[in-house]
């Protein structure tokens, strides 16, 4: 199968299936030839870790909707009824759910075809896909690199051309950053605005369904055929969704404001000079660029690295070795408890669990747990504060470089370092997309725009924007 | 405030994680490493901030406070083998005085 139809939108590839012109068992077919190709060899992907076959029930479109025949990879840590849901985890290996993930209904509701499981660090812990138990999966752009994390699987597979869109999940910019390093558009909505019933939970507060397009149309198609409020979770908004798919137009009237924290004199030089070009391409589009504070970000990595272990110990608490996966017979419960989750985590997961236990312990709740409560609020309110003096939205780079090298970064706490510009969105709750906006030594750098909780649309309308204006300079 | 293998040993018996002695020391180490870092937040004046952001939070999704039924995928009648009055009907322990009776 060619190339070329893999190439063409989510949203063009469905209208085929759903016109008759293309037969959804030849984007089948496109997808797991792609799949295969991209596998091989030991410099393969390692993107998709259990695939369909083409002769599954599961595999045909439950409907003709706008996502007819569409192929979609879902990340690991996604209810799924018929794939395993492992976490990119020794603990839950072989693990099938009883249930599915409202996400995952709803995209195949509009007739997506999953093909597989995209490979993440283990539990969503981790910048750089390489925290799996199925070993670190590579970035299409340069095999040597990481493809970022957590949801690394996920944007390799889009970047790849195996599927056009994916579900990740993002609790820090687990979207965002792997969007950055891939090439590609990632979407993290507002807080409640995607149901997260059957996302496998990480840290409740943090925690969203995020996907990719290799478009910023299809990001918002597949935004908009998530959203809306679910009973089945208690933290669903009641919001009305509104249509996403605002496509492009004139910016005149938007007032984009940049965050000086964001723009460091320790900046690398061409990640500057390329966020410079898309402000410069946004002001050409009409709209007004001004210089904003958010004076707390110097704080955000602190306050996520205690708040998102504090609430990964709990929810992981559950991985016992009597609930779901694996098992190690030891003498007595307590002792069977120990083996089994020391056997099943890998560090990256002890560690943190580790951390968000002291965090919490008695003595040390009201130093690090309280707070780093109290400074999330103040994060929150910086962004309040500049969207109430008249800003629509905040442009920012994503990372602050592009893709790192696999096993470049081999410190803790470096490594939290790049999401140091995505975990803020997810302290305040507020959405945001990474889209492509250039290249720097041929690997691709993402701008990141962000916008008042529950306003996708504005944010949606400078990207697409963005986008057009950027044309292929975005990916040269 | 340091981190101590004590300290570890403690939190990973809360958190119910066999860690050999052996492997103890970098987990001392980093956890180290990472609070030092965390030391900055102690700078910022912040009291209270939480309880007024919160107040002020759009799209938090709350509750009536009121007991209603529990939203299943699926009804409990669908997969309970039998029910009475909103309960499951299960067989009666063997360790029941009158075991044999059936439920």
């Amino acid at each position: 199968m060619s190339r070329s139809l893999l190439d063409l939108t989510a949203a063009q590839l469905g209208a085929a299936v759903r016109e008759g012109r293309t037969p959804a068992s030849e984007l089948l077919t496109a997808s797991l030839d792609r799949l295969a190709e991209t596998h091989a060899g030991a410099d393969g992907l390692n993107a998709i870790v259990h695939r369909v076959g083409t002769d599954d029930a599961a595999v045909q479109p439950l409907a003709m909707g706008p996502l007819a025949g569409v192929p979609v990879a879902i990340k690991d840590n996604f209810a799924t009824r018929t794939l395993p849901t492992t976490c990119g985890s020794k603990i839950l290996e072989g693990w099938v759910s009883p249930y599915e993930a409202t996400a995952v209904r709803k995209l195949r509701e509009a007739g997506a075809v999953v093909i597989g499981k995209a490979n993440m660090d283990e539990f969503a812990m981790g910048s750089s896909t390489e925290h799996s138990a199925f070993g670190p999966s590579r970035n299409p752009h340069d095999r040597r690199r990481a493809p970022g994390g957590s949801s690394g699987g996920s944007a390799a597979a889009v970047a790849a051309g195996i599927a056009p869109i994916a579900l990740g999940s993002e609790t820090g910019g687990s979207v965002r950053q792997p969007a950055a390093f891939c090439g590609i558009v990632g979407v993290k909505p507002t807080y409640g605005r995607v149901s997260r019933y059957g996302l496998v939970a990480f840290a409740s507060s943090l925690d969203c369904v995020a996907p990719f397009g290799r478009t910023v149309d299809d990001a918002a198609l597949a935004t908009e055929i998530i959203s809306g409020h679910d009973p089945l979770d208690a933290t669903s908004a009641a919001h009305a969704v509104p249509a996403m798919r605002v496509g492009p137009g004139p910016l005149a009237g938007l007032v984009v404001g940049v965050p000086k924290e964001y723009f460091p004199d320790s900046l690398m030089p061409e990640v500057r000079a390329t966020c410079d070009r898309a402000l410069e391409a946004l002001r050409a589009q009409g709209a007004t660029i001004r210089e904003v504070s958010l004076p707390h970000t110097p704080y955000a990595i602190p306050v996520y690295y205690i708040i998102a272990p504090a609430e990964a110990s709990a929810n992981l608490a559950r991985f016992d070795g009597v609930r779901y996966g694996m098992r190690l017979e030891a003498d007595g419960v307590q002792a069977m408890y120990g083996a089994t989750r020391a056997a099943g985590f890998g560090a990256e997961v002890t560690r943190r669990i580790l951390l968000g236990t002291y965090v919490l312990s008695a003595g040390y709740y009201d130093a690090y747990y309280r707070k780093a409560q109290e400074v999330r609020a103040l994060i929150a309110r910086d962004f309040t504060d500049v969207f109430a003096s008249g800003v629509h939205v905040l442009f920012t780079p994503t990372t602050p470089t592009p893709a790192f090298a696999l096993g470049a970064i081999s410190d803790p706490y470096e490594m939290y370092l790049s999401d140091i510009y995505t975990v803020t969105a997810n302290l305040a709750g507020i959405p945001g997309i990474s889209l492509p906006i250039g290249r720097v030594n041929g690997l691709p750098v993402g701008g990141q725009l962000l916008a008042p909780a529950f306003d996708e649309p504005t944010m949606f309308r400078a990207a697409y924007a963005l986008e057009e204006a950027l044309g292929a300079e975005a990916h040269r | 405030m340091r981190v101590t293998p004590d300290d570890v040993r403690h939190v990973a018996t809360l958190a119910r994680l066999s860690i050999p002695e052996g492997e103890l020391a970098p987990y001392v180490e980093q956890l180290n490493a990472i609070l030092g870092h965390m030391e900055a937040l102690q700078q910022v004046p912040s009291s209270g901030a939480a309880a007024a952001a919160d107040a002020a939070r759009p799209g938090m999704a709350l509750r009536a406070d009121v007991v209603g039924a529990v939203p299943l995928t699926r009804l409990p009648t669908e997969f309970a083998p039998a029910m009475r009055e909103g309960f499951f009907l299960v067989p009666r322990l063997a360790t029941h005085e009158d075991a044999g009776e059936g439920a």
